[in-house]
């Protein structure tokens, strides 16, 4: 029997009077791959932005460990093995594909400034280690030929895969991935699937994922939560989640009708 | 691009590959244009020692501002009137307590970091524009402040105190040529600093917050710790700055500049240099400075062809000038000097490849 690990309770999120997420729950199982699907506008990437503190719901609770994410500091979320990427890109356009991996160190630098600015002793040791295991991810994610290009000027394909090696090299124990595969080809998909599943296997890591490719999604994932205008709609493993009637009626809804309609006609 | 080492040299180790002197080669010929820069002002005392001097210390005050400009992108409008608090900390502490240089240089440092603090805390709240009109303030309050608090101490309204000549080992500082042995010092050891800084995590912290400061949050960066440590670091900077700018011209106040027009002229200058680069510095401060000096002898020479406008030409041609140079720079070189030493760089180590 698994355990929870990251607990969603009761969570509501709205922007003035714009109701975002209405009363979502659900959990997410220790090594498990989640997925969370639903039309544009769903309110997908706001939940995501809730885990991980970027935003703050008016109520519920987002149960971590012995930590509730919705009442924890920004920065002290990624410190707990959280990380994530992002649907529009972030990454530091200006730094290289190493240094935006060894930023990520961030978190797991014990050097102070004054260290830093002597690069000495501690400073210099804790430099060299981290670049060894940050090689480790750029290797792993077969990257080695572009680790010393200046991020902006790559193509979007490999700065979606930098950007999962940055949340690689958090050492996350949970990572929330914001369509990773958007916007990629069949061959790019494919790539990135293979890197979701082996980090999932071979590191142990608990995945959230938001996609819109079913194919993937139904393919990879244990569980999926369905959302339609900021409520969840649907929930269970993929077989559960194909057939269920809600689900079916909010991706195919209005159409399905219509087609009826001309037919009757 | 900027990556490529010249061939034949291959790195075995990440210490070996984050080296800045990669080689015994280098090594030797950095120690060889440290001893020709050292020997330099006694080629020609009258010019070089005083130029070279100015050079030293807008260095350093620009790779203060490089920090945080070019690296944490808080675009800072403050950075002479933070010269001017360590200018004034500098002398002040050689008068009244009669510290020796080698400590009123770092207190210097302090206490201008201090001061840059409190004009940092506003980065909590704005950032962008509205943050460059907090640093704007410190640039008007700090100089109304030395001319109307404390005169016995600070000046008053004639601007200006006398301070003492430094003494270094029984060695009064007292010609451009032996101040240079200390300002040239004191630079080697902050370019050291703030190199250092760009290839840690004080500095990746930095251009995380420069380039996306949501996801640097996401990751763990403390925003705000992080921009006040920008600060203090570019004033700290500012301050050894000022400190030896005052003890060079031997007077400190807001008679010997400090002005907004300086802190401009910076910020113009690192641009030209190259923001955020660890060459910046050094080009931007090196090109200015000799073209303000061609300004003075161009403009000289036309008001002797032109003797009817000699007076407009004597006073107005060396600011026209240098608008002009930073409009030129603007549109042919955006990305600063550093950007196309590094083109040259990479062209030179790809010849005959290379156009």
């Amino acid at each position: 029997m698994t355990s929870v690990l990251l607990d969603v309770s009761n969570i509501s999120l709205s922007f003035g009077n714009n109701r975002v997420l209405h009363d979502i729950n659900f959990a997410v199982l220790e090594h498990s791959i989640h997925a969370i699907i639903g039309p544009n506008g769903a309110g997908k990437t706001s939940l995501l932005n809730c885990i991980s503190g970027f935003y703050r719901p008016q109520e519920g609770s987002i149960t971590f460990g012995e930590h509730d994410l919705t009442k924890t500091p920004t920065t002290q979320i990624a410190p707990l093995g959280i990380a994530r990427t992002f649907q529009n890109i972030a990454l530091y356009t200006g730094l290289n594909t190493v240094d935006n991996l060894m930023a990520a160190r961030h978190i797991h630098m014990k050097q102070n400034s004054i260290q830093s600015m002597l690069y000495w002793g501690r400073a210099k040791r804790e430099e060299i280690e981290n670049r060894r295991f940050v090689e480790e991810i750029i290797d792993f994610l077969e990257i080695t030929e572009i680790r010393e290009s200046i991020v902006g000027t790559l193509p979007y394909g490999l700065r979606k895969r930098i950007e999962l090696g940055r949340a690689l090299a958090l050492e996350p124990t949970v990572l929330l991935l914001d369509e990773p595969m958007a916007g990629m080809n069949a061959d790019e998909k494919e790539d990135m699937a293979r890197f979701v599943l082996d980090i999932h296997e071979r590191k142990g890591v608990t995945i959230v994922l938001i996609e819109h490719d079913m194919g993937v999604v139904m393919d990879i994932s244990d569980q999926v939560v369905v959302l339609d205008f900021g409520r969840k709609i649907g929930e269970g493993t993929p077989d559960e989640v194909k057939n269920d009637p809600g689900v079916i009626r909010a991706y195919l809804g209005e159409a399905h009708r219509v087609s009826e309609t001309v037919a009757d006609g | 691009m900027a990556s490529i080492k010249p061939a034949g040299e291959f790195n075995t180790a990440y210490e070996q590959d984050m080296r800045f002197l990669r080689n015994p080669r280098m090594i030797i010929l950095a120690i060889i244009a440290i001893a020709v820069t050292y020997y330099l002002p006694n080629l020609s005392p009258g010019y070089l020692g005083p130029t070279l001097n100015l050079l030293a210390y807008t260095i350093i005050a620009l790779q203060g501002l490089n920090i945080l400009t070019g690296l944490c992108g808080q675009i800072s409008l403050g950075q002479a009137a933070f010269m001017l608090v360590g200018a004034y900390a500098s002398a002040l502490l050689m008068i009244h307590i009669n510290w020796p240089i080698w400590l009123t240089i770092p207190a210097a440092g302090l206490v201008a970091g201090g001061v840059g603090l409190i004009f940092g805390l506003p980065s909590l709240r704005v950032k962008g524009f509205y943050l460059t009109m907090a640093t704007l303030a410190a640039q008007f309050i700090i100089p109304w402040l030395t001319r109307n608090i404390a005169p016995e101490y600070l000046g008053g309204t004639s601007g200006s105190i006398e301070v003492p000549v430094p003494v270094i080992f029984g060695v009064a500082l007292n010609d451009p040529v032996k101040f240079f042995y200390l300002s040239f010092t004191v630079l080697i050891i902050t370019t050291i600093l703030t190199n250092n800084v760009t290839r840690t995590k004080l500095g990746r912290a930095f251009v995380s917050i420069r380039d996306n400061d949501l996801a640097a949050e996401l990751l763990g960066v403390n925003l705000f710790s992080y921009k006040l440590r920008a600060f203090f670091i570019a004033a700290a900077l500012a301050g050894v700055a000022g400190a030896l700018k005052a003890h060079y011209q031997r007077g400190v106040g807001t008679e010997f500049g400090y002005g907004l027009g300086e802190s401009i002229i910076l910020l113009g200058m690192l641009v030209i240099g190259g923001l955020g680069t660890r060459l910046g510095p050094f080009f931007g401060a090196v090109t200015l400075i000799l073209l303000e000096d061609v300004a003075i002898e161009m403009g000289a020479r036309l008001a002797e062809i032109f003797p009817d406008q000699s007076a407009q030409l004597l006073t107005s041609f060396r600011p026209i000038f240098f608008g002009a140079v930073l409009i030129l720079f603007l549109i042919f070189e955006p990305r600063g000097l550093a950007h196309r030493w590094n083109l040259i760089k990479a062209a030179w180590r790809l010849r005959p490849f290379a156009r």
